[in-house]
């Protein structure tokens, strides 16, 4: 690892030699610190993610986003269109791919078929200056980190789906990268796997010392990965913030919906929020705003009735229609249609008790206790 | 694949395997194709067929077609797979006119490919008459003249067949090979030439098994003369205007050979092991 | 040794050759279109005129040396014959042997050798004895102007030289050989090409400084190459054979055409073309 230290293109981006434009700004000089514009036609994407050494970055959003476009531009495979790119401090938006500092786990990692663990692991090293043998030992070592000493000989088509992303993640940082780059780092994997990998993944993403984005579509990964989260929606970041933070206050269906929340956006006058885009429904909350503002509230929160309650004290009451039923674990989620489109959790014993089917009627309550609103 | 093919066979049967619609034009495009050899070996005159085969000048053309074919289906090697990794993997204006024109040696009959490298590189040719008086090199009449010949006529096959087979192959692996540092030609020298080194020795096979046929281009550019330019399709040639059964018996002989090379290249490069 | 390297007068003759098949045209047609008594000019005495009426087809096959000039007489002999039409089949001589004995139906075969002929006259397929009507000799063809000086067979043996011959297996290269023979000369080409055309062609692309061709093939290049005669070329003299062919399916129009061929005027068109009288 040493030699691999002393190569020049490593060290030079290590030290991080400060351009001159930006000498004084500290704050600058370590980490990444990135505005991203490629134009691809109709498609635009614009996003600035700046982190610090340590930091692991998860890039979230729909299919088509742009959050693959976003980490392809990190890495110098897609040219910006705008922007810049700056890491620990060094301009890197002219620097060919292979002379930046960036390791990259592909989606389905695309370890090189015609190679071993071994040889795959040693390919970075190797490039970057080091001895075959020397390249071999490093390689080697990496290897014993991720449990994969056993396994060094053989080919990637005999790798299961869990070793094979092990072997993936210790080539790409056997040349010791700046920037580590993950691309759906878990979508391969069934789901069993998924667990244990995310897991050692974690772990090994700790361990990491300088900046790691990951891109996927799954709010579970990015929850448990990631310590920032930035939401990406066709080209824009549309939310980033803390995993918890973005959880408890989603700022699109998208995200709601990730994170299995109704989600409203409306009116608020005191304690009442006149939903948008309804025929005047509005929702009784427990904080007190005014103007923008969105009410967020569990599909756990609600409750169905077959008749309308009597008794309740619910002040939120809308009439529905089951649009349709999907089971989750032990539980029914029923999407409701009616007044106000609802996701509403339930117990099968319940399911059963209402006669729950498409297209039957039923009536939501939601206790104001359970909303949460905030300014949008 | 033979083996899978086997497997097949053996475990639903050739009439479960094979529909009739299939397995009937199958058959007479492999009666086809067999027949006419199949007459080359009965009436191949075996009782003066010793006598031939011992004969200098025949050992001389086939020595000769074997090094010319091996040489010139090198030449395709070197400069025929970055033709077919630019037309496979580089954008650029007039890209299929380009690879239009790669083909072209697939539709011009030999003999005006043969004239037309005349005039290119012969004595007095476009680039011929530089090669001359700058390097005094003239291809016409010398062995390299065969290779040369046997090259232009043979390497589109290897063009077509390896440009296909990186059209197939995933262009992301020489990205992950960037990534990890090495320059796009380390990355097309150790990534990509052995993921596609199938569709390569696919296309060499192809074509050194043309440039060993070559006739028209060989005789028009470079000549015929025993031991420097005369390939064995050449001696069958002209064996034919004096002595029809030479050229049969002449005729076996390549036959025997190329059928012994590509056999034996078959088992040993073309299987997966 | 006659030293025959004057471009300009060969040019000059080849002007009046052309000028004499041109004559030799007009008479054949002023004898179609009066008809009768002025055919005393042809001294073929079965001459198509005698014959009467002639139609059909005509299938000729011939060696591809004699290509300008049996297309020049086929036209002719449509126009002294209306209703008959002539179609050639030009080619190696070896191959059109091959094509008749392998049945190819035709009613005239013009060979460039007696041994090609004989392969027809040996499996039964010639009607009658084949006639020679024409011969031809041999001539160097050199760059135009002669640049190397070349003024006798010896010359080619100069080193330095390009020279192709005809290959041995065909008719050109075996004359060639039998000429060398004669001069008890060796010479090394760059190669040996597989017809006279191809040799031609080598010199005429200026690939290779001198080829041995036929004097009729350095006729039919013009200005492209130069021809130098050589003594020894007398002895390898090669005839040229016709006949008609048993299977023929018109053989009264295929006798006519040979009367043609062998008439004075036929004979002219030929000497045109550089041919040398039987």
């Amino acid at each position: 690892m040493t030699d691999i230290e002393k190569n020049p293109k490593v060290r030079q981006s290590a030290i991080g030699a400060p351009s001159p434009a930006h000498e004084g700004t500290d704050a600058r000089r370590e980490g990444l610190d990135a505005r991203l514009v490629v134009e691809r036609g109709s498609f635009r994407l614009d996003v600035a993610l700046t982190a610090a050494p340590g930091d692991v970055v998860a890039l979230l959003g729909p299919n088509g986003a742009g959050k693959t476009t976003a980490l392809r531009a990190l890495a110098g495979l897609v040219p910006l269109t705008d922007g810049h790119l700056r890491l620990d401090g060094t301009e890197l938006d002219r620097t060919p791919p292979e002379s930046r500092p960036v390791g990259v786990v592909f989606q389905d990692y695309l370890l090189f078929p015609h190679l071993t663990a071994l040889d795959n692991v040693a390919f970075g090293p190797r490039c970057h200056g080091a001895t075959k043998a020397q390249a071999r030992a490093q390689a080697a070592e990496w290897l014993e980190r991720m449990d994969l000493a056993a396994h060094a000989g053989a080919k990637p088509r005999r790798l299961s789906g869990g070793q094979a992303q092990r072997v993936a993640l210790a080539r790409a940082l056997a040349t010791h990268p700046r920037l580590l780059l993950l691309d759906e780092p878990l979508a391969a994997l069934d789901a069993r796997t998924r667990l244990d990998v995310r897991a050692q993944l974690r772990h090994h993403l700790a361990d990491f010392e300088a900046v790691a984005v990951l891109v996927t579509h799954d709010p579970l990964d990015a929850m448990v990965l990631a310590d920032h989260l930035v939401v990406i929606e066709d080209g824009r970041i549309v939310q980033e913030g803390t995993p918890a933070d973005i959880a408890r206050h989603p700022r699109t269906d998208y995200i709601a919906h990730l994170v299995g929340l109704n989600l409203y956006r409306g009116q608020a006058e005191g304690h009442t929020v006149r939903v948008d885009d309804t025929s005047s429904v509005t929702i009784t909350t427990t904080e007190a705003l005014t103007g923008p503002a969105f009410v967020a509230f569990p599909p756990s929160a609600v409750t169905l009735h077959r008749d309308r309650p009597t008794g309740s004290s619910a002040r939120n009451l809308w009439r529905c229609e089951v649009a349709g039923l999907e089971t989750h674990g032990d539980q029914i989620r029923a999407a409701l249609t009616g007044e106000l489109p609802l996701a509403a959790d339930l117990t099968t014993v319940a399911a059963a008790e209402l006669d729950l089917r498409p297209g039957a009627a039923v009536w939501a309550t939601v206790k104001a206790a359970q909303t949460h609103a905030y300014p949008a | 694949m033979t083996s899978s093919w086997r497997g097949g066979q053996g475990s639903r049967g050739a009439r479960g395997g094979a529909p009739l619609p299939l397995l009937l034009p199958a058959l007479i495009g492999l009666a086809f194709l067999v027949l006419p050899l199949v007459a080359l070996l009965i009436r191949a005159p075996w009782r003066s067929m010793p006598d031939l085969l011992t004969s200098t000048e025949v050992w001389q053309a086939l020595q000769l077609s074997l090094v010319c074919a091996t040489a010139a289906t090198a030449v395709s090697l070197v400069i025929g797979v970055p033709l077919a990794w630019l037309l496979a993997r580089v954008e650029f204006p007039g890209r299929g006119l380009v690879r239009a024109l790669v083909t072209l040696p697939l539709v011009l009959p030999p003999v005006v490919g043969g004239v037309a490298l005349l005039m290119a590189l012969g004595r007095n040719g476009v680039v011929g008459q530089w090669l001359d008086s700058w390097f005094g090199i003239t291809l016409p009449f010398t062995t390299a003249g065969v290779v040369v010949a046997e090259a232009f006529v043979a390497m589109p096959f290897l063009v077509i067949s390896v440009e296909g087979t990186l059209r197939a192959a995933d262009p992301r692996y020489e990205e992950a090979a960037t990534t990890l540092g090495a320059s796009r030609f380390t990355a097309f020298r150790r990534v990509t030439l052995p993921l596609i080194a199938p569709g390569i020795a696919a296309g060499a096979v192809l074509a050194w098994a043309r440039a060993l046929g070559e006739f028209g281009a060989t005789i028009t550019f470079a000549g015929n003369f025993p031991g420097r330019t005369q390939t064995m399709p050449l001696a069958v040639y002209l064996a034919l205007q004096s002595d029809p059964e030479a050229a049969i018996a002449l005729s076996l002989v390549l036959l025997a050979v190329s059928i012994a090379v590509l056999a034996g290249l078959r088992d040993r490069w073309m299987t997966p092991s | 040794m006659t030293r025959s390297v004057r471009r300009t007068r060969r040019t000059r003759r080849t002007l009046q050759v052309t000028g004499a098949g041109a004559a030799a045209l007009l008479a054949l047609s002023a004898c179609s279109s009066s008809d009768d008594s002025t055919s005393a000019k042809s001294d073929a005495p079965a001459s198509a005129s005698a014959s009467g009426k002639l139609s059909g087809d005509v299938t000729v096959f011939a060696a591809a040396s004699l290509k300008e000039s049996f297309e020049t007489l086929g036209k002719a002999f449509e126009k002294a014959h209306p209703g008959t039409k002539v179609t050639f089949s030009f080619g190696g001589s070896d191959a059109l042997a091959a094509s008749i004995t392998g049945g190819a139906p035709a009613d005239v075969f013009a060979s460039a050798s007696p041994k090609t002929m004989k392969i027809v006259t040996d499996a039964g397929d010639a009607s009658g004895t084949p006639a020679t009507f024409v011969r031809n000799q041999l001539e160097i063809a050199t760059l135009p102007g002669n640049p190397d000086k070349v003024a006798s067979l010896k010359d080619l043996t100069k080193s330095g030289l390009k020279v192709v011959l005809c290959d041995k297996a065909v008719p050109c290269g075996a004359a060639a050989q039998k000429a060398l023979d004669a001069g008890k000369l060796k010479l090394t080409p760059v190669s040996y090409e597989e017809d006279v055309k191809a040799a031609l062609n080598k010199v005429v692309l200026k690939e290779a400084d001198a080829a041995v061709v036929y004097k009729t093939d350095v006729q039919a290049a013009g200005d492209k190459v130069e021809g130098v005669e050589f003594p020894e070329a007398a002895d390898a003299i090669n005839d040229y054979p016709i006949t008609v062919l048993k299977d023929a399916p018109n053989a009264e129009a295929a006798k006519a055409f040979i009367a043609l061929v062998q008439s004075t005027e036929g004979q002219k068109v030929l000497n045109a073309a550089g041919f040398l009288k039987p």
